[in-house]
């Protein structure tokens, strides 16, 4: 990019208006906590990577080895636990919406930007309790606490990891409550909800999520800690509980969760696809609306998890069919998005090969979903891990695409330089790779019948499990690979100019890095989003 | 590590129709994976930025966008239905399955067979017969899982959970815990085999004295005293037990409920929780004074009283033709 423009240490932006550590922790800039936020969940997802490739490497061989048993059972369920509340739940909305839903929307700040900052303060105090479970000897229950083995017979730590997860709740809730208040009153003049762009759909739909679900996990938690300390009968039979009841409530957010996780990433391919496309998102509508119908749908199919718990035949009918309705919104997206290309203007830079990664890795996420809402399959995969890997295709190949991508994409917003292009393609292609290495042979090793959270195995199953620990180190590169450059980045990346990418957005109309309110002058919307057939055709030159 | 299996082994009824569903399930998806990454990159190829072409602005077409919304729906459909038809065949045991009492502990497998033979970790069962498995847990919950018949079962503490098979393959299968429970979770494994029906009964015959599950419950009957409140010739406090499984029985608060092994267990444990119409509570609770082996044995016991063979009554069970007994008023039929 030969953009003539100031260095942006000349100019006054959110980075440099005020200086020291106290201006970062006491900061109300929404921006400013996107970044408090990038840094915290980083370091976990670290965190949650070295379980990972901990948990590869005692699955090389079929004999348990590396570690002990219970060792073994802490890794996997400090990973589960780390990834999914830690990592996958804040990552997008936490970083990059909170970064981008006032500018997307022209609005100085988020409605309520000393609870943003709460919400933060949440999020590290939880995250630096569940350390000290971490460092203090962890917990064995898996990440889902089922009783009664949580309330009877884990280490006493499941009190303290139950309150980690509890406290982070909130700070999800408290986001969930900023987003939805700012999206309905503080959009610029113009701004009407049909112009929104489908990251805004997408985040508002999570936030009823996050703001609806939330409160169960959180009731769950305290009912589990209750039980645990106070042996009050409600989950464990020898109490006259009912271990059946904590899984429906686990779920019913749990579930849901899963889309908090995903619909936010959604909300990026679109933006992604349609500026690499250079075209309006393909049947805008559908896709806004697609969001708002997974929300509420989510929330009538928490039992699918249940199928063999003992549940109700008629009930386990039930839950399957409306699941598989889920599917068709998302099936929705996948074609909207390939059709957006149809009649486009396509290029390969690094935030678009993500999104393809996403197409690639969701599909297949999604479709192996539908095996899973098949009950006499599911009865025989579920708990292998097949499970295992159809989640993380969503969840990891999903979710882990699409922040990448975002994070490329909107690098130049945020920083203000440009991230080096070929190497970023590089790590795509290495995640990519990797992942499938890692995660398609699970599917094999589950319909062959590997159980799930297995310290050792028959050692039939060796060959598959050596390929998918292949495969994890390859993606753990591809996961430290943009860590460097990105930093990197900072100090030597081009200068990005307000707009490298000539996207569409009111986020593209500010400089970058943007000025502590956003914008220097009230922006007004008279156009629709994703205008790209107003905006001049940029000469083609990567 | 010589042959890595890429398919399990197939060895019960279920095992052809989850397969065929489950091939059904991996063609559908192959198709879509072709159509959608071949579009993908047919239109990011064809579509790529060329000097001087500009793209077309592009609304959407709802007639596109309604029939990919409707068309998976059909596939959608399909593919339940034929999850549902085995799932449901799965619930519902034949009625003269053979049943084998499973108890889970961390971390171990007891099965009991109703001739008496006990086996820990191993399970035998005849070829090409049906096999119930009533299973509960002593702890946490468990899931009974074996690959080669494409079933599992969580096994819950406190209650029975049922499950069903037709082995079709002699030969020896994993038993794999799938719920996670502890330590030793992976280590809670053990194996199936299956015999042809001579060889199982030289195997049945062949373990050491075993009485039959039934008449261990029948002694502990007498033991514990159930005897003298259900007496068989129905003067006794409690109702009469002979004929009531699998029959609804009608209860104090006008509810009817059907007597299954879960009803029964609870009926032992906590006999307040479901009064049978016309008897007080008085019978006492048995939870903490028997194990779960005497629990499954009083259940089978209860299980094989007919009308016609009467109801053992203290210690000298009476064997002798009493006629039909007459039912108690409360009793629905
Ligand atoms: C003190 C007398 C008494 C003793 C001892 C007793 N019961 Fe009962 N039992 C009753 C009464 C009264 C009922 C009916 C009221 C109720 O459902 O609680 C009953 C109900 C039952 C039922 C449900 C019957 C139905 O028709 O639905 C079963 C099964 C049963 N008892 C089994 C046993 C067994 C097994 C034992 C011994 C371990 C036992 N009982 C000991 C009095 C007794
Ligand atoms: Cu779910
Ligand atoms: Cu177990």
């Amino acid at each position: 990019m030969a953009t003539a423009v100031l260095p942006p240490q000349q100019r006054t932006n959110y980075l440099n208006a005020e200086h020291g550590v106290k201006s970062w922790l006491l900061t109300v800039d929404h921006k400013r906590i996107a970044i408090l936020y990038m840094l915290s969940i980083t370091f976990f997802f670290f965190i949650g990577g070295i379980y990972a490739l901990l948990i590869r490497l005692e699955l090389l061989t079929p004999a348990g080895d590396l570690v002990q048993a219970d060792t073994y059972n802490r890794l996997f369920t400090g990973h589960g636990i780390v990834m999914v509340f830690f990592f996958l739940i804040p990552v997008v909305p936490a970083i990059l919406g909170n970064f981008l839903v006032p500018l997307m929307i022209g609005a100085k700040d988020l409605a309520f930007p000393r609870i943003n900052l709460l919400s933060w303060y949440l999020y590290v105090i939880a995250g630096a309790l569940m350390l000290h479970v971490i460092i203090t000897g962890g917990v064995d229950t898996g990440w889902t606490f089922y009783t009664p083995y949580s309330t009877a017979f884990a280490s006493p730590k499941v009190i303290e990891a139950g309150l980690a997860a509890f406290i982070n709740g909130f700070s999800s809730i408290f986001t969930g409550l900023n987003f939805i208040v700012t999206i309905h009153r503080m959009r610029a003049p113009g701004m009407t909800w049909s112009r929104l762009p489908l990251f805004i759909w997408a985040h508002y739909a999570t936030s009823l999520v996050m703001v609806l679900g939330t409160p169960v996990i959180a009731i769950t938690l305290v009912l589990l800690v209750l039980e645990r300390v106070f042996h009050l009968g409600i989950f464990d039979p020898k109490l006259g509980g009912d271990p059946l009841l904590f899984q429906h409530l686990f779920w019913f957010y749990s579930h849901p969760a899963v889309y908090i996780m995903i619909l936010p990433s959604m909300g990026i391919i679109s933006e992604l696809i349609a500026c690499f496309s250079r075209k309006r998102i393909f049947g805008f509508n559908f896709v806004a609306l697609s969001s708002v119908a997974i929300a509420v749908l989510g929330f009538l199919v928490w039992a699918h998890h249940m199928f063999v718990a003992g549940m109700s035949v008629y009930a386990a009918l039930i839950f399957s069919f409306l699941t598989f309705f889920i599917g068709v919104p998302s099936a929705i997206k996948v074609f909207n998005w390939t059709a957006t290309m149809y009649k486009g203007s396509v290029t390969y830079e690094t935030p678009m090969l993500y999104a393809f990664g996403f197409l690639g890795l969701f599909t297949i996420g999604g479709l192996t979903g539908l095996f899973l809402a098949t009950l006499g399959v599911d009865i025989h995969v579920t708990d292998t891990y097949f499970v295992v890997a159809h989640f993380h295709y969503v969840m990891v190949g999903g979710v882990v695409m699409a922040y990448l991508g975002g994070l490329h994409f909107w690098w130049p917003k945020i920083t203000g330089r440009m991230y080096p292009e070929s190497m970023g393609k590089l790590a795509a292609l290495i995640g990519f790779v990797g992942f499938n290495l890692t995660f398609f042979p699970q599917f094999i090793l589950g319909y062959v019948g590997m159980p799930r959270r297995y310290y050792q195995y028959p050692p039939e199953f060796q060959v598959l499990n050596v390929l998918s620990t292949a495969g994890a180190t390859i993606l753990g590169i591809g996961y430290l690979f943009p860590l460097v450059y990105l930093l990197w980045s900072l100090r030597y990346g081009e200068v990005a100019g307000d707009n490298p990418w000539n996207a569409a957005g009111l986020e593209w109309k500010t400089s970058s890095p943007p000025p502590t309110f956003n914008f220097d002058v009230d922006p007004v919307v008279d156009f629709e989003a994703y205008n790209y057939d107003e905006l001049k055709e940029i000469p083609v030159e990567r | 590590m010589g042959n890595t299996p890429f398919w399990p082994e197939s060895a019960s009824n279920w095992a052809q129709g989850v397969d065929a569903l489950y091939i059904f399930l991996v063609l559908v998806s192959v198709v879509m994976c072709v159509l959608i990454f071949g579009a993908v990159a047919f239109l990011s190829v064809k579509f790529r930025r060329k000097p001087g072409v500009q793209p077309t602005a592009i609304e959407g077409s709802h007639f596109l966008e309604i029939t990919w919304s409707v068309l998976p729906m059909f596939f959608f459909f399909a593919f339940f239905l034929g999850g549902a038809l085995i799932f449901f065949h799965e619930r519902t045991p034949p009625q003269d399955a053979s049943e084998i009492y499973v108890v889970a502990k961390q971390w171990m497998w007891k099965m009991e067979h109703p001739e008496g033979p006990r086996e820990i970790n191993t399970l035998h069962v005849p070829l090409g017969k049906d096999v119930k498995l009533i299973m509960t847990s002593m702890d946490v919950i468990h899931s009974f899982y074996v690959p080669a018949f494409r079933i599992k079962q969580d096994v819950l503490p406190g209650r029975y959970t049922i499950m069903w098979f037709r082995a079709t393959q002699p030969g020896t299968y994993h038993l794999f815990c799938a719920e996670y429970c502890g330590t030793q979770h992976s280590g809670m494994i053990g194996s199936i085999i299956v015999q042809p029906e001579a060889e199982y009964q030289t195997w049945l015959n062949g373990g050491s004295s075993s009485v039959p599950l039934a008449q261990t419950g029948e002694k502990a009957f007498a033991e514990l005293g159930c005897a003298s409140c259900h007496r068989s010739d129905t003067q006794g406090r409690g109702p009469l037990l002979a004929g009531i499984y699998g029959r609804p029985v009608a209860l104090e608060d006008g509810r009817s409920v059907m007597v299954d092994e879960n009803y029964l267990r609870e009926s032992i444990l906590d006999p307040g929780a479901k009064v049978v119409a016309g008897f007080r509570p008085v019978m006492p609770t048995f939870q903490g004074i028997i194990s779960e082996e005497q629990l499954a044995a009083l259940v089978a016991y209860v299980k094989s009283l007919t009308p016609s063979s009467g109801q053992a009554a203290g210690a000298a069970p009476a064997k002798a033709e009493k006629g039909p007994p007459q039912m108690k008023s409360g009793r629905s039929r």
